[in-house]
């Protein structure tokens, strides 16, 4: 169980990431398809960040001019989570547009119901 | 004690997750992920990379919150509620 | 049967690249919509039968996804016991880039925060693609929700007007008296954390989606009308085409120099100054402006389908 403590990051990241799974697979509902990608986004993300983490160490903003490497944490996975979280936010704007227009032409965003709907228009 | 707090912080994100999950109104679910977002914020910190945190703050629990509700509002599931 | 299949043979004898570029201009399906396997197999069968048989398929699917779902996330747990160790300072993570970019990352970049140095200098083509991706996304979203001749929607319509109506009408005193002391205050912090992006947290797009909370504060309490005086879609498109343009034109040099991103030729100024570190101060501008445009243009086009 020690590992547990050690590893709490990581194993978070994990237990968020097949949450937000379930929710992707599992939800009828699209907006809560879309939440659990979300929440599949940021555990992704939480992983990155605790690998760049280093403990006892500070953010990597240069103070007095030391420029150590041992005094500052790891900048590469700051830089990569910046970048994932606009493009995250950005791919969710477009999921809630298709939303909106799935509403406005079959008036439900239930996934069944979408289906039945979609196979008597094909027929 | 920092371990403490953040175990602490990462069930709340868990149990964050866990109830977004199951909920049965939209609403709540939006108003949970955006605490959901918020607990990430902190994690952010904790983790030394006020960048991200600074980011998430703004985009995770602001904007995107904004978009769902406003999306919540166009299909009509704010019903029960004052505004409409 | 011989009836049916005459056109398609005639359509099949144009030429691909035909078919493809008339599909381009939206005038016919690059596959045709009727699949006569299917068509026979529907009148066969009843529709019950295609209703089991629906239902048979989610349960299949529920349990291939709870299936799926445990599996990933026990490989991955267990995958996570043999992780180094969390917090070691030899992490493979922390190699050799990482002592380039934190020891010499001030004198080459000159920028005290060395995120910022990094993504906006040693890095700076993947962020100029994720503004792209900001465009692209926004764009997009224009396209799906955008009211013009294809996305009419009279019910809606009148909504909206009725909101605009009481929007003017009932005047929410408090809400306009705070934001009118709160707003000035977020979009100059909003512009204080995209002009110190190389020297304290934050950068571009932090201090960008600030400034577009604050837009979105101002036309929420003060109606869309209001902030359509300064910022319509013909000032939105110039913003971000512009941004995008400087971005690309200040950093496409390092195509010509070998993809090496260094030396500008700018000179980097005292490290800790506002105008220092040469040419992240412009690119921080440019992508807090991006992301400002963005922010503001997903909120007025999921509000009222119009910017």
């Amino acid at each position: 169980m020690e590992w547990l403590i050690t590893y709490r990051f990581e194993v978070a990241a994990v237990i968020l990431f097949g949450i937000g799974f379930m929710n992707l697979l599992l939800r009828k509902n699209l907006i809560k398809k879309i939440i659990g990608f979300n929440i599949m986004d940021s555990s992704v993300f939480l992983f990155l960040a605790s690998q760049g983490y280093i403990e006892g160490r500070i953010a990597p903003i240069v103070v007095d001019g030391v420029q150590d490497v041992s005094k500052y944490i790891n900048p590469i996975p700051s830089g990569l989570v910046l970048t994932g979280i606009v493009v995250s936010v950005s791919v969710s704007a477009f999921f809630l547009a298709l939303v909106q227009r799935i509403y406005k032409k079959y008036h439900t965003i239930e996934l069944d119901e979408l289906l039945k709907i979609m196979k008597k228009e094909e027929d | 004690m920092s371990v403490v707090l953040e175990c602490m912080l990462l069930l709340f994100l868990i149990v964050c997750a866990i109830s977004a999950t199951f909920n049965k109104r939209l609403l709540v679910t939006v108003i949970i992920y955006t605490s959901y977002s918020l607990g990430t914020t902190l994690i952010w910190a904790l983790l030394q990379s006020p960048d991200l945190a600074i980011t998430e703050a703004a985009v995770g629990a602001g904007i995107t919150g904004i978009l769902f509700f406003l999306t919540l509002k166009k299909i009509h599931e704010l019903r029960g509620t004052s505004d409409e | 049967m011989s009836k049916h299949r005459k056109p398609r043979e005639a359509k099949e004898q144009k030429s691909l690249w035909a078919r493809f570029s008339s599909w381009v201009e939206g005038d016919e399906p690059l596959y045709e919509k009727s699949r006569p396997l299917r068509k026979d197999r529907d009148t066969l069968s009843s529709s019950g039968e295609r209703e089991t048989d629906l239902s048979r398929y989610l349960l299949v699917y529920h349990i291939l996804a709870v299936f799926i779902c445990l599996s990933v996330t026990a490989v991955l747990l267990v995958t996570v016991h043999s992780l180094p160790l969390f917090g070691s300072p030899d992490n493979p993570a922390s190699n050799e880039v990482v002592e380039r970019y934190v020891e010499s990352g001030l004198q080459e970049t000159g920028a005290v925060n060395i995120v910022a140095g990094m993504i906006l200098d040693y890095r700076a083509f993947d962020t100029f693609g994720e503004s792209s991706v900001l465009f692209l996304a926004v764009s997009s979203v224009m396209i799906l929700l955008m009211r013009d001749k294809n996305n009419i929607d009279l019910e809606e319509d009148t909504l909206t007007a009725r909101e605009l109506l009481m929007e003017r009408k009932e005047k929410d005193i408090i809400l306009r008296k705070v934001s009118f002391i709160v707003i000035p205050c977020i979009l100059l912090f909003g512009i204080y954390v995209v002009l110190n992006g190389h020297l304290s947290p934050g950068g571009g797009f932090s201090g960008g989606a600030i400034m577009g909370s604050a837009l979105i504060l101002y036309s929420v309490s003060f109606g869309m009308m209001e902030v359509n005086r300064f910022f319509s879609l013909k000032t939105f498109r110039a913003i971000t085409t512009c941004a995008l343009m400087v971005y690309a034109a200040s950093k496409a040099y390092s195509f010509f120099t070998g993809a090496n991103g260094l030396h500008t030729g700018i000179p980097l100024g005292t490290p800790g100054a506002i105008l220092s570190s040469g040419l992240i101060f412009v690119l921080d501008i440019c992508v807090g402006m991006v992301v400002t445009c963005t922010m503001y243009g997903f909120y007025a086009l999921f509000a009222k389908g119009e910017i």
